[in-house]
């Protein structure tokens, strides 16, 4: 009896100090301040608003949004996106199309239009802000993995 | 024919109220009907206007619950409501035309909105978010109508900078507006409220 509440205390020992130990390295979105306390948050950015289109990480990536989106409905009754960048509407708004994989259900039948599950445009596509990242990012272009010499200037990410 | 407004003439005139009214006073000065007509008329045009503003307030609009529950709290997060400047619309700047004649035709409308609150006819949010479609339609119908007019009581096209717009709003206003193609209303709808279902509706998908 005493030997297992020892090997149990043995046993509990590294975990909680491992606990301790990674805490101190997880990356603390929230700042220094301990989880306990109730920090004000941060003044909210503003949207990056140039209209210039933003290269793609990788070729699977949704492109980002390169205006601001405040105000647009996007909910069952109404989806404000597709007033621009509908198929029908792209001549008068000179928007990007959207993607022919959204007019796809996900057994692979293309449909008349937008295909339901795609309907929540901001659940991939998300407008861009100037906030200083987080955490440091170290994500490498494959191409520059591939080929580092014939690779141009990065602009913004 | 003749003979029938020949006998409603002679009834009028036979009438005992309309003869003391026709008769010229036996007791009262001229002084005091032209002044007391006058202090009087002060009065009930000055009553009349204030009334009439009373009832062109965001407290009138919202002492009733269907206003304020519904249109009132969507109005709330959306820039009308709250901005940098912190200049923001009330109800009558956009749904009361601010000019005295057009003001009281639309007050004589509304009055259909009284009826519709003894009655209840959007008293729950089921019952509101049912006629939403229709109500919305109402007043985007209206606002074509006088081509946007609550819009450009405070939006006017000539003072619309558009080099400090954004390139695509300059060149949609440019390319819409200035040309009167478009009002304001055909583009900018739900700025203020949230949408009615929008399938069929003219530029929505």
């Amino acid at each position: 009896m005493k030997r297992s509440v020892f090997a149990a205390l043995i046993s509990i020992g590294p975990c909680l100090a491992a606990g301790a130990i990674f805490a101190q390295d997880a990356p603390r979105l929230r700042g220094p301040e301990p989880f306990t306390k109730e920090t004000p948050a941060p003044p909210m950015q503003r949207q990056v608003t140039d209209d210039v289109r933003v290269r793609r990480n990788y070729p699977d990536q949704p492109p980002v949004i390169p205006h601001s989106i405040e105000g647009y409905a996007m909910d069952l009754n109404a989806n404000k996106c597709m007033s621009c960048h509908a198929r029908k509407f792209t001549d008068q708004s000179q928007a990007p199309m959207i993607s022919v994989t959204h007019y796809q259900d996900r057994d692979g039948n293309t449909l008349g239009g937008l295909a339901p599950r795609r309907y929540v445009c901001v659940a991939c596509h998300v407008p861009q802000t100037t906030a200083r990242p987080l955490v440091e990012n170290v994500f490498t272009d494959m191409d520059e993995l591939a080929e580092p010499e014939r690779q141009p200037e990065r602009g913004r990410h | 024919m003749a003979a029938g407004i020949s006998r409603a003439w002679g009834w009028f005139r036979g009438n005992r109220w309309v003869q003391t009214a026709l008769s010229p006073p036996t007791y009262l000065s001229l002084a005091f009907l032209t002044l007391g007509g006058f202090v009087a008329g002060v009065i009930f045009w000055g009553g009349f206007n204030t009334a009439l503003e009373i009832t062109n307030t965001e407290k009138f609009c919202t002492s009733c619950h269907e206003m304020e529950a519904n249109v009132f709290e969507e109005l709330k997060g959306t820039v009308h409501f709250t901005n940098r400047s912190g200049v923001r619309a009330t109800c009558p700047d956009c749904h009361v035309p601010h000019e005295w004649t057009n003001k009281i035709a639309r007050k004589m409308q509304a009055s259909k909105e009284v009826w519709g609150h003894i009655f209840g006819s959007i008293d729950t949010r089921e019952k509101f978010l049912a006629l939403r479609k229709h109500l919305a339609e109402r007043e985007w119908e209206r606002m074509k109508a006088n081509d946007s007019l609550e819009c450009r009581n405070c939006h006017s096209s000539e003072s619309m900078d558009l080099a400090k717009q954004n390139p695509r709003a300059a060149s949609a206003h440019e390319q819409f507006l200035f040309t009167g193609q478009r009002t304001c209303i055909d583009c900018h709808k739900g700025i203020a409220h949230r949408l009615p279902d929008m399938s069929g509706v003219p530029g929505w998908q």
